[in-house]
């Protein structure tokens, strides 16, 4: 089963894991990535917005994609959106499968789509000013690897 | 036709959404780039240099020599910065 959430709550990695593997017997290996906001450099907050409609549209073919390369059982994303501090979870990608490798590949592979193809945007409070995150070029170089 | 803006861009416009109707001749996304670059002010400073932005046509991302003059909603932002 998969899920796909955008949402201003943080998520409890247990609940979630539970929904995605429990109470089946086919699953033997779940992958979890969680990213959490860095507090470098006297970072105060992050906020993220994001394309409502677009985000989940994008989100789901990357998870269809990933379900064509891979014999997954299910995977839940969880992107935050709003006002986040130092520490605090933004993201949660789990991946479920018979076996590891699937659920390790599809983890990095969604991952690496999340960062370079869904429509969030993150804006920096630093002290008193704000700006906007420039995207990475490392990002896209990952993302390349799976063409 | 819906517009929609992130990100800086949002804050260079000055809006987040608007609608228009096409004006004769801008058929791909870059010509409504330069239609809009044209408007002047905050628009001026948003689409003066389009390889800073990326597009999305009815919610599909789309290089800048994609069509437009069918589309419902076409959106502007910056590289996306997720995850």
């Amino acid at each position: 089963m998969n899920a796909v959430r955008i949402q201003r709550e943080d998520f409890d990695i247990g609940a979630e894991l539970d929904v995605l593997a429990g109470g089946r017997n086919d699953v033997g290996a779940v992958v979890t990535f969680t990213g959490h906001v860095r507090g470098d450099a006297n970072l105060t907050a992050l906020t993220l917005e994001h394309y409502p409609g677009m985000t989940e549209r994008e989100i789901a073919s990357h998870v269809h994609e990933a379900e064509q390369r891979w014999p997954l059982t299910g995977v839940t994303i969880i992107h935050r959106i709003g006002r986040l501090e130092p520490g605090a979870r933004i993201v949660l990608v789990a991946t479920a499968s018979s076996h590891r490798q699937a659920a390790f590949a599809a983890a990095e592979f969604l991952m690496d789509y999340l960062k370079t193809r869904a429509p969030f945007w993150k804006e920096e409070e630093r002290g008193g000013s704000k700006s906007w995150v420039a995207a990475k070029d490392t990002d896209e170089d990952a993302v390349q690897r799976w063409k | 036709m819906t517009l929609l803006y992130f990100a800086w861009v949002r804050q260079k416009v000055g809006t987040s959404e608007e609608q228009i109707d096409l004006p004769a001749g801008v058929v791909t996304v870059g010509d409504l780039i330069a239609h809009l670059k044209s408007r002047g002010g905050g628009y001026a400073d948003a689409f003066a240099d389009p390889a800073r932005l990326r597009v999305a046509v009815d919610q599909e991302h789309v290089s800048f020599d994609a069509p437009v003059d069918s589309a419902d909603e076409v959106a502007f932002f910056p590289p996306v910065t997720g995850g």
